[in-house]
C-alpha cells in the first residue's frame, strides 16, 4: 500500500471536466444444493473444509460434471437480461497458482459464454431510467477462502500463517459483465449502486440465489475511466474488486472520479490496475498492475463436454420466468392507484413486497401505504432497522385497518395498538382488549360525560342554542378528555347537538 | 510351458490364463486364496529382479479372495472373474492404498476414495495384487523415468519393458499376475505389450472411465486392459468398461459384445473382414524383424480369409509433433495441482521466508523429475499468450486432419494394421539422454490418441535378436469389438504354428527369497 497521501479533485469540479465511463462486473453465487461440477453441498456457514468432497478438493484423478441447475440459472438469468443463449459453448481452464484454487487453475467459460449481447433497464430514485448493456454473462467456479492470521489487518501481508477454507471452492457463479456505461455524467455512481441493485432484485425474483450482499452472494468489480468530454476516446481505466454493498458500490465509483481526476489534472496517466476497496475508510488502493506477465493460459478444458443447451430447454426456461422486478413494479403501480412519487418512495423504502403482502391480507392500498410508510417507516428508521425487519406482519398491518374500518378504533387509538404489537403484546386484537382501548360507543357512558359537560359550561350551551355551533368543540374535547379519547368523536358531536337542542 | 519355471503346483497356476483360472475357480478345482497367494508367491520369488510392482496388498488381496472362497462355498452367484486377482498400474487411484503415479511428488499419498474402475474391479471380487511401476504421470516408453527405481523386461533384464505402463506388461509377462490394469495416452499400454510379448488395449476414447486416474493428458488418457490373451483383454474390458456419470467424457452407449468377438475371433475364420495396412506406419525406421513378422502376420489374415488393402493417412506424419504440443498443455494444467498444499510431497523453501509460492515452487522442484519438467515447460509455453495459436491451435487442428484420414482409411478397411512399435525393447539407458529419440517409440500408437479410436497389441512372435514385437490393429471409435475378432483371430493363427503361446519362450528369471517389495515398503 502507497504511504503517499492520494490527492483528490472535488466531485462536483471532476465531473464538470471530465466525462466518467463505468463498467461493471457483478458475480452471483447460484443457489444451487450442489456445486458447480460435484456433489458437494453448498451450505453457508458450515464448519471450514465440510463442504467438500475429492473433486472440490482437486484431489488426483478427479473429474468435474456440470451442474445442470447451474447451467438452468445461468440461463435463466440470460434470458432475464435480454441476452441470446449461446447454442453451444464451453467451459475453459484459467490457470494461474493460488492455494485458494484446488486444481491451481479455475474452471470458467472464456471465449464462449452461455449468454451474451442483452441488456436491462435501471430505474434510479428519481424515476430516470438508464439501459445497460450487457456484453456476457457466464459460469465459472468460485474459489476457497484465505485467513490470513497474526497480521495486523487480516491481509496477507505480515500475516504468521494462513488458513483455506474449500466450502465455497466449486460454488457456482455466474458472471455478468456490462458494456461501458457511457452518458451517465455525474450521476454515474448512481447508476452503479442502482444497476447492481437492479441485478439483486432480479436474481432473487428468479429465484437464482438468495442474493445476500452480506454473505457475498453478491460481489461487484467496478472499473472507471475517465475522459475528456463524451467525443474522445475511452481513457485508461482501473478495476476496483469486490465491492460488497450498493453503498459501496456508489461511494468506490465516487472516490475513483475524484483520484483519476487528481491524476490527470496533475499531467499523470492512470495506471490500468485492480485496486482494493476499504469499507471502513472508503478509498481505493493500488493492487497489482496489469500487464503481460499476468498470462492464464487459458485453453478448452478437455475434461468437459460443450454445453449445448437446446432451443427448446430455452424456450421451456423463459416460458417459466417470473415476473421481473420491473414490469411488477409497474403492474402494482396501476392496481393500487399509486402517484410515480408514491411508487417510487415505496420502492426506494423497499416496502414494495410488504404493501403487497397487507393488500393481500384484505387492507385497501392506500392504507397499506399509510401505514407502511408512515408510522412504520418512521420507527424503523428510529431504531435503525431495516423496513423488513420490524416485529410485525403484513398481516398484523392489515388486522389493525381492519379494526379502524370497523370503527372500533379511530387513528390515534390504532397507532397504541401498533405500538403494543411492535413492543411484543401480541396481534392488534390482544393489544385492543389487553390495553382496553377500543372506542366507546356505549351512549349511556358517553351521554353522562356530556350531560357532565354541559352543567360545566352553560355558557356554551347558550351560545349554541342561539344558533353559533362554533363553541360546540368545547364542549366535546371535554366530553373526549373525559373518556381518555376513547370516544367515537363523530358521535359526541352528534349526541351533543342533539341535546343541546333537547334542552 | 508349465515347468520350464520353478516348478510345484503354485506356479503351475500363474501360468494359467485368467479364462482358465476363471474356469477352475468356477469349477471349484482351486480356491481364490490358493490362486492370489500363488500369484504372491511368485511376487515375492521374481520381482526383486523384474520389479514390476511399487506396491503388493497382501492382505488386501488376500482378504478379497477369502471372501469370495466363502461366498462361492455358500452358493452365491458371482462375476465371472471373481477371484482372479489383478495388478493396477500406480497412476489409478486405490482408496486406502498408495498411489503415487511413479512420482516423488505423490510419495506417501493414500487416497480417500477409488477410480471407477476399481470400484468396478472390487464389486467384481477380483484381488488386488498392489500397483505397478511407471514412468513418472506416465511420461516416457521405457518406465525409466519412474521415481521409484525402473522395471526390467522379463524377456532379457537389461532391457526396458516399454512404458509408460512397463510394470503392468512385466508384471503379467513374468506371470506375477494374470491380469493387468494400463493406461495409453499415446502408446502405455500397447508399447509395453509388443515389447513384452502381451496383449495390451487401449479401448475408444470414453469407453472406460477416466475418473480416478491420475491426469496426464485429459483428452488423450485411457485405461484397458494388459494380458497375456485376447480373450482375458476382453473379459477385463467388460469388467472396466461402460458409461460412467463421474466422467463427462465416458460414453454413454453400451459395450459390444467383446468376450463375443473375441471367441469368434479365435476360429480363425476373417472372412470377409477388410484389413487396411496404414502404409504411413510401415516402413523407414522400423526394424527388419519387425517388419518380417508384420508381413508374416498379414499373410495369415490373408490365409484366414480377410481381404487385406493398402490405406494412406497422410497426416499421421504430423502426429507425434501435434501429440508433443497437446500432451505437454494439457499436461502442464493437470499437473498444476501437485503444490504441496493438500497433498502429498510437501517442501520448505531451505531459506528465505516459507509463502505458499515459495513452498509450491519448492515442492514442485523437488518433487517432479526432469522429463516431467521438461514437459510441463514445454506446455505452459504452448499454451502462452501469442503462442497459443501456433502450437496448441495448429495442434489441434493436425489432430482434426489425423480424424479425417482415419475416417477415411476405415472407408476402404474395418481394422487397420501396423506394428506396434518401430524396434524391440532397447537396452535400460540406451535412450535415456536422447528425448527425441524415446518419443519416436511411440510413432505407430499416437495416432489412435489423437482420433479416439481403439486399438490393440498382439505379440507377433520374436525379432531377430529373440525379443518380442507386437502387432497393432485399430478399429473406429465404439468398434472395439473389432479389435478383438481380428486379435484373437490373429494369435490362434500365430499360437498354431508355434505350437505354443510366444511367452512359453520367454527366459527363466532369477529367484530371490527376500520379498522385494511388502505392504510396507513405501508408505
Amino acid at each position: 500500500m502507497s504511504t503517499q497521501v492520494t490527492r483528490l479533485v472535488d466531485y462536483d469540479d471532476a465531473v464538470r471536466r471530465f466525462d466518467p465511463v463505468i463498467g461493471i462486473e457483478v458475480h452471483v453465487e447460484l443457489g444451487t444444493r450442489t456445486k458447480m461440477f460435484d456433489a458437494a453441498p453448498t451450505e453457508f456457514g458450515a464448519e471450514p473444509n465440510t463442504q467438500v468432497t475429492p473433486v472440490s478438493l482437486g484431489l488426483p484423478g478427479t473429474l468435474p460434471v456440470l451442474n445442470r441447475t447451474a447451467v438452468e440459472h445461468a440461463i435463466r438469468i440470460g434470458l432475464a437480461l435480454n441476452c441470446e443463449i449461446a447454442e453451444t459453448c464451453r467451459f475453459a481452464r484459467k490457470n494461474y497458482f493460488y492455494p485458494d484454487v484446488p486444481k491451481n487453475f479455475q474452471t470458467s467459460q472464456y471465449d464462449e459464454p452461455i449468454a451474451h449481447d442483452g441488456w436491462v433497464d435501471v430505474e434510479l430514485e428519481d424515476g430516470t431510467t438508464v439501459r445497460v448493456e450487457i456484453e456476457r454473462a457466464h459460469m465459472e467456479e468460485d474459489a476457497g477462502k484465505n485467513t490470513h492470521v497474526g497480521g495486523a489487518t487480516g491481509r496477507i501481508h505480515g500475516a504468521e500463517y494462513s488458513l483455506v477454507d474449500y466450502n465455497r471452492a466449486g460454488i457456482p457463479l455466474v458472471e455478468i459483465v456490462t458494456r461501458p456505461i457511457t452518458g451517465a455524467g455525474e450521476r454515474a455512481p448512481e447508476v452503479a449502486r442502482a444497476y447492481v441493485q437492479t441485478l439483486r432484485d432480479l436474481f432473487r425474483a428468479l429465484g437464482v440465489s438468495e442474493a445476500r450482499m452480506e454473505r457475498g452472494n453478491v460481489r461487484a468489480d467496478v472499473n472507471v475511466s475517465l475522459r475528456p468530454s463524451p467525443e474522445a476516446p475511452l481513457g485508461t481505466r482501473t478495476e476496483t474488486k469486490n465491492v460488497n454493498s450498493f453503498r459501496s458500490v456508489e461511494r468506490a465509483v465516487r472516490y475513483e472520479i475524484s483520484r483519476q481526476a487528481a491524476v490527470l489534472d496533475a499531467g499523470d496517466r492512470v495506471v490500468q490496475e485492480t485496486r482494493h476497496w476499504h469499507e471502513d475508510t472508503g478509498i481505493t488502493t493500488s493492487g497489482r498492475v496489469k500487464s503481460d506477465a499476468e498470462d492464464y493460459r487459458y485453453f478448452p478444458e478437455p475434461d468437459l463436454l460443450p454445453v449445448a443447451p437446446s432451443r427448446a430447454w430455452v424456450e421451456e426456461i423463459r416460458a417459466t420466468l417470473p415476473e421481473l422486478p420491473a414490469v411488477r413494479r409497474r403492474r402494482l403501480q396501476a392496481e393500487w392507484g399509486f402517484a410515480d412519487a408514491e411508487m417510487r418512495d415505496v420502492v426506494n423504502a423497499g416496502a414494495v413486497e410488504l404493501i403487497e403482502a397487507t393488500v393481500a391480507a384484505g387492507a385497501a392500498p392506500a392504507a397499506a401505504r399509510k401505514w407502511w410508510m408512515g408510522e412504520l417507516a418512521r420507527t424503523a428508521k428510529t431504531d435503525g432497522v431495516e423496513l423488513a425487519a420490524m416485529p410485525v406482519t403484513p398481516a398484523q398491518v392489515a388486522e389493525l385497518q381492519g379494526l379502524v374500518d370497523a370503527g372500533r378504533i379511530n387513528d390515534k387509538l390504532a397507532r397504541q395498538v401498533l405500538a403494543g404489537v411492535l413492543a411484543g403484546e401480541g396481534s392488534p386484537e390482544q393489544v385492543l382488549v389487553a390495553r382496553g382501548l377500543e372506542v366507546v360507543s356505549d351512549d349511556g357512558a358517553l351521554l353522562t360525560a356530556i350531560d357532565e359537560a354541559l352543567a360545566a359550561q352553560p355558557d356554551v350551551v347558550a351560545k349554541v342554542k342561539a344558533g353559533n355551533l362554533g363553541p360546540v368543540g368545547a364542549i366535546i374535547g371535554a366530553v373526549m378528555k373525559a373518556t381518555r379519547g376513547q370516544a367515537d368523536a363523530g358521535r359526541v358531536r352528534e349526541l351533543v347537538v342533539e341535546r343541546i337542542e333537547q334542552s | 510351458m508349465p515347468g520350464r519355471h520353478a516348478a510345484g503346483p503354485s506356479s503351475e497356476l500363474t501360468r494359467l490364463s485368467a479364462a482358465e483360472l476363471a474356469e477352475a475357480l468356477r469349477a471349484g478345482r482351486v480356491t481364490s486364496v490358493e490362486v492370489t497367494q500363488a500369484h504372491l508367491d511368485r511376487i515375492a520369488a521374481v520381482d526383486g529382479a523384474v520389479h514390476a510392482f511399487l506396491h503388493v496388498s497382501a492382505q488386501d488381496a488376500l482378504a478379497t479372495a477369502r471372501d469370495v472362497d466363502a461366498r462361492r462355498a455358500a452358493g452365491e452367484e458371482l462375476h465371472p472373474l471373481a477371484g482372479v486377482p489383478v495388478a493396477v498400474k500406480d497412476v489409478v487411484v486405490t482408496k486406502g492404498m498408495p498411489t503415487t503415479a511413479g512420482s516423488r511428488i505423490l510419495e506417501g499419498w493414500v487416497p480417500p476414495y477409488d477410480a471407477t474402475l476399481v470400484e468396478r474391479l472390487r464389486a467384481a471380487r477380483m484381488p488386488i495384487l498392489g500397483k505397478t511401476n511407471m514412468d513418472e504421470f506416465a511420461m516416457g516408453s521405457s518406465t525409466e523415468h519412474s521415481a521409484y527405481g525402473t522395471t526390467h523386461n522379463p524377456w532379457d533384464l537389461e532391457r526396458i519393458p516399454g512404458g509408460s505402463g512397463g510394470g503392468s506388461a512385466a508384471a503379467v509377462a513374468a506371470f506375477e499376475a494374470p491380469l493387468a490394469i494400463g493406461t495409453d495416452t499415446g502408446g502405455s499400454i500397447r508399447q509395453p505389450g509388443a515389447v513384452t510379448g502381451t496383449v495390451g488395449v487401449k479401448p475408444t476414447y470414453g469407453g472406460v472411465s477416466r475418473y480416478g486416474l491420475v491426469a496426464l493428458a485429459s483428452s488423450l488418457d485411457q485405461a484397458g486392459p494388459v494380458t497375456r490373451t485376447v480373450l482375458d483383454s476382453a473379459l477385463l474390458h467388460e469388467v472396466i468398461g461402460g458409461h460412467d456419470p463421474r466422467d463427462s467424457t465416458s460414453l454413454t452407449d453400451a459395450l459390444p459384445d467383446l468376450v463375443g468377438a473375441a471367441r469368434r475371433g479365435a476360429t480363425g475364420d476373417l472372412t470377409g473382414v477388410r484389413v487396411g495396412i496404414v502404409d504411413e506406419l510401415n516402413g523407414e525406421g522400423y526394424s527388419d524383424g519387425v517388419r518380417a513378422r508384420f508381413d508374416e502376420s498379414v499373410a495369415l489374415l490373408r490365409e484366414a480369409g480377410a481381404e487385406v488393402v493398402h490405406v494412406s493417412c497422410p497426416h499421421f506424419g504430423y502426429a507425434l509433433a501435434a501429440y508433443y504440443l497437446i500432451l505437454p498443455s494439457e499436461a502442464s494444467s493437470n499437473l498444476a495441482k501437485f503444490d504441496g498444499m493438500r497433498f502429498g510431497l510437501r517442501v520448505e523453501p531451505e531459506d528465505g521466508p516459507v509463502t505458499a509460492e515459495r513452498v509450491m515452487a519448492a515442492t514442485r522442484g523437488a518433487g517432479f523429475g526432469d522429463e516431467v519438467k521438461r514437459r510441463i515447460i514445454l506446455g505452459t509455453y504452448a499454451l502462452s499468450a501469442g503462442y497459443y495459436d501456433a502450437y496448441y491451435g495448429s495442434a489441434q487442428k493436425v489432430r482434426t486432419l489425423i480424424q479425417q484420414d482415419f475416417a477415411a482409411a476405415f472407408e476402404q478397411a474395418d481394422v487397420l494394421v501396423s506394428p506396434t512399435a518401430p524396434t524391440t525393447a532397447f537396452r535400460l539407458g540406451e535412450k535415456l539422454d536422447d528425448p527425441l529419440a524415446m518419443y519416436l517409440n511411440d510413432i505407430a500408437t499416437i495416432p489412435a490418441n489423437l482420433a479416439g479410436v481403439p486399438g490393440m497389441s498382439v505379440p507377433n512372435g520374436l525379432s531377430d535378436d529373440g525379443l518380442p514385437v507386437g502387432f497393432q490393429i485399430l478399429a473406429p471409435a465404439r468398434a472395439d469389438d473389432r479389435l478383438y475378432r481380428v486379435g484373437a483371430a490373429l494369435e490362434a493363427l500365430l499360437e498354431s504354428g508355434w505350437g505354443h503361446p510366444l511367452l512359453a519362450e520367454a527366459p527363466e528369471l532369477p529367484t530371490t527369497v527376500t520379498v522385494p517389495t511388502t505392504e510396507e515398503s513405501i508408505r
